[in-house]
């Protein structure tokens, strides 16, 4: 019954979002107040319906409710309640309805938020939005139902793929679809604003906290992906280039493109069109790689024919909005006249070169994503596009914007001088060179990849701190007073920092050993004494949340004789879905992780074992963290929670209460 | 999604590749064979090199270019050998022969074209006149007053 409900719930939703993308779109253009009033319950509707629809279907997959065909494929009753939970978006259906469930959440917070709003504004916002809604709608009604039923329900599930039983990956798509779902605002807010004909600071400042909380989710999402692969995979690999990832990658180098031309247009009147144009494209992006995960299209041509009515139906949502949006960019962008001037050198022409960067560097990751289908298309070749390329192509980039990033961030507006900017950051520099250097001493081995890795971390760090060092007018106790937007840029840029280094750091330097070990015996690693103690085999017991056989390798790590851990790679067999997992033992160290993997059973007796040091690990993560930290900061500044407080003082009589 | 987690299954397959048996006697030729097998792609798997798949046929590759090294074959035969046997496709990094110019100069061309309009957006911005600053538009002085009023 509920399921029913949930489904009916979900139809309503669809026909309500058709409402909220035809009424106030017509009332906006008439000017008719009712008209344009009706996006905002409008709004909220469509949340509480997709809503009670996700609420349906989580609670069939919590009571196990096997007469439903999803729950039977992606379930099992004896999977831990978390992963019953967790499986509701472990599937293509389950995932595309929390897709557009948290569409209308950024929908009914766009009209919860946007009282500050000149109300034609807000009823196109929300208009684009509902149309957005529309569209994914009728691709689950039609082509990816979740609450289908079963003609004889099975007696139990074929369980949730082990993969995804994970907390890692259970949390991974959640923040990825806040991240790529919450640029559907943004370009919500560019065609309102080409509809509306009037792109100015506000329109920066209103777009800009949406752009960042969606990278800040982003960012999350990637990292953590990145983070489950690190230790999910039994090789602590942590970014492949996959045509997945590219998809999710894409987005996000966009999107710091946004955010930093959207400051632009808040502060200075320029880049407005190139800022409409980017708001576009960067969900276009996030609709292209809807499309490469649901289509299965580039993990083969041929793959298409599989699944050919929802990669169709994606492509056509993708064309629609695309070639609607951007043939509205051309007709209007005329309309959009720059008002700030400035100097080649300014702080402005800085961002120029980030958005320049970015953008470059999402163009290559998206040619070489699609390439091999290009290439075999039109070339007759059939080839593979793989990480060396990705590694050649896009890292210069980024040494790049790492390079002139200190640089601009502390140049000032209009007008700058480049080689004071420089003599400014000259400490900064002289660190950055003294670490690159002591580290291209030490190191033995002629890789470049270490020093210039560390040089490049060190310059964005301290150039960050020469940073907030000037804004507070080099004086230490203004620091806290700092806005927090001050802060926020700063913790952001080094966070940067620390990942380029970290990564440049175990790659470069990352160890590896393969050997056959009996129990009982030791060996060494730069430093440390493993010793494989035992191997156990733990039983198949749902009880105890241990939905898996498991081989458990009990391996106790010391050093200089003195025992500092006890590691337990296990591997796993996950007896209903019939597939093997490995979970590494990884003992997490600040420098650098010990990580163990177990092999298969030798001949002799013996096990395969393998041991990593992987160093500076951590701080890949670290850096992303503190990139999405940066980014909360500047979202929780003041600036944008007066734009809010203005929006309470409204309905208050006109007694001249301040704001603020 | 099934297909995300199908592939999900092809790269997690339990523990990595090179198995302890096929590690050569000789570091400096095993070094070479783990950087050779890093860029060669296991035929069979999602985009996946031989030296992290633990596929059958990424083992046999993978005793494939051992076997030429010891043999005294030099990286570029190795990999040469491959290609012949399995064709491009097995190669992770695309060679810069014929249409494949285009992957490879994609990047640089855009940014040298980027860069020109990002230059002549600049020097425009640079030479223009200030707006003028005499005064609101008429749209701009009712929005002041409806604000003023609030």
């Amino acid at each position: 019954m509920i399921t029913e409900l949930g489904h009916f719930a979900l139809v309503l939703a669809f026909f309500v979002a058709i409402v909220q993308s035809v009424v106030p779109l017509v009332g906006a253009h008439k000017r008719w107040p009712g008209w344009i009033a009706v996006g905002e319950p409008a709004a909220t509707t469509q949340l509480l319906l997709v809503g009670f629809s996700f609420a349906a279907l989580t609670w069939a997959f919590v009571t196990s409710d096997f007469s439903l065909q999803l729950v039977t494929l992606n379930s099992h009753s004896a999977k831990p309640l978390i992963y019953k939970i967790t499986g509701v978006w472990g599937n293509h259906e389950g995932s595309m309805l929390l897709w557009v469930l948290i569409l209308a959440l950024f929908g009914a917070m766009a009209a919860w938020f946007g009282g500050n709003l000149p109300p034609t504004l807000r009823a196109r916002v929300l208009a684009v939005q509902g149309m957005i809604g529309v569209a994914f709608l009728a691709f689950i009604l039609f082509t990816s139902n979740p609450f289908i039923r079963l003609a004889t329900p099975p007696f139990d599930g074929q369980d949730l793929n082990p993969l995804l039983q994970d907390p890692g990956l259970a949390l991974h798509p959640p923040f990825l679809y806040l991240g790529y779902v919450g640029l559907s605002i943004c370009f919500s807010f560019a065609v309102g604003a080409l509809l509306e004909g009037r792109v100015d600071a506000a329109w920066g400042r209103w777009v800009r906290p949406w752009t960042l909380a969606a990278w800040v989710f982003l960012t999350i999402g990637i990292a953590l992906g990145s983070w489950w692969a690190y230790y999910e995979l039994g090789w602590g690999g942590f970014w492949f280039w996959d045509p997945v990832e590219n998809a999710s990658f894409m987005p996000w180098l966009l999107a710091v493109a946004l955010l930093h031309s959207a400051i632009v247009v808040e502060k200075r009147e320029a880049l407005k069109s190139w800022t409409i144009l980017l708001a576009i494209l960067a969900f276009g992006f996030s609709l292209i790689g809807t499309f490469i995960v649901r289509s299965g299209l580039l993990t083969s041509v041929h793959a298409f024919a599989n699944d050919p009515e929802r990669g169709v139906f994606i492509l056509l949502i993708l064309a629609v909005f695309m070639l609607g949006a951007l043939t509205l960019f051309a007709a209007r962008a005329s309309v959009m006249e720059a008002r700030g001037v400035f100097g080649m050198a300014s702080r402005e022409s800085a961002l120029v070169a980030n958005n320049v960067l970015l953008a470059v560097s999402c163009f290559v990751v998206f040619v070489g994503t699609m390439w091999p289908m290009v290439a075999e298309m039109f070339f007759d070749r059939k080839l593979s596009v793989g990480p060396p390329f990705f590694d050649a192509a896009f890292t210069p980039f980024m040494v790049l914007l790492g390079l002139i990033l200190p640089v601009g961030a502390i140049m000032p507006w209009k007008r700058a001088r480049i080689g004071r900017a420089l003599r400014t950051l000259r400490p900064a520099a002289l660190l950055a060179l003294a670490v690159g250097g002591l580290t291209w001493a030490m190191q033995t081995g002629n890789s470049l990849l270490g020093p210039v890795g560390l040089f490049l971390g060190a310059w964005l760090v301290s150039g960050a701190a020469v940073d907030l060092w000037l804004r507070a007018g080099r004086t230490p106790a203004r620091l806290t007073r700092l806005p927090r937007a001050d802060w926020g840029r700063a913790v952001a840029h080094s966070g940067f920092g620390i990942t380029v280094l970290a990564i440049a750091g175990l790659l470069a330097w990352e160890q590896e050993d393969i050997r056959v070990v009996q129990e009982g015996e030791s060996w060494q690693m730069a430093g440390f004494d493993l010793t494989l103690e035992e191997v156990r085999e733990l039983p198949y017991n749902p009880a105890e949340g241990r939905n898996y056989y498991s081989t458990m390798g009990m391996i106790t790590l010391a050093r200089d004789g003195r025992e500092i851990a006890t590691l337990t790679p296990e591997k796993r067999n996950y007896p209903i879905a019939r597939m093997p997992t490995t979970e590494a033992g990884i003992d997490y160290r600040i420098l650098r992780d010990v990580y163990v993997v177990l092999g298969d059973p030798q001949d002799d007796g013996g096990w395969a074992v393998r041991t990593y040091l992987k160093p500076l690990a951590n701080w890949i993560w670290a850096g992303s963290a503190l990139m999405a930290l940066g980014g909360a900061l500047s979202l929780s500044d003041r600036r944008y929670r007066v734009a809010a407080g203005a929006r309470k003082t409204k309905p208050a009589p006109a007694t001249g209460v301040p704001a603020e | 999604m099934r297909r995300l987690i199908l592939i999900l299954a092809l790269l997690a397959s339990p523990l990595a590749a090179v198995q302890p048996d096929e590690v050569l006697d000789d570091p400096v030729l095993e070094e070479r064979a783990r950087e050779i097998s890093e860029g060669l792609r296991c035929m069979v798997c999602r985009n996946e090199s031989i030296d992290e798949s633990n596929a059958p046929l990424a083992r046999d590759m993978r005793l494939m270019v051992r076997e030429r090294l010891v043999a005294g074959d030099s990286d570029e035969e190795v990999v040469q050998y491959v290609v012949e046997r399995y064709g491009e496709y097995a190669l992770l990094n695309p060679r810069a022969t014929g249409a494949n110019w285009i992957l490879w100069l994609a990047g640089p061309a855009m940014l040298l074209v980027a860069a020109l309009i990002a230059g002549l957006y600049l020097r425009g911005r640079a030479r223009a006149k200030p707006p003028s600053d005499d005064g609101l538009s008429a749209d701009e002085e009712a929005r002041l007053k409806a604000l003023l009023e609030d």
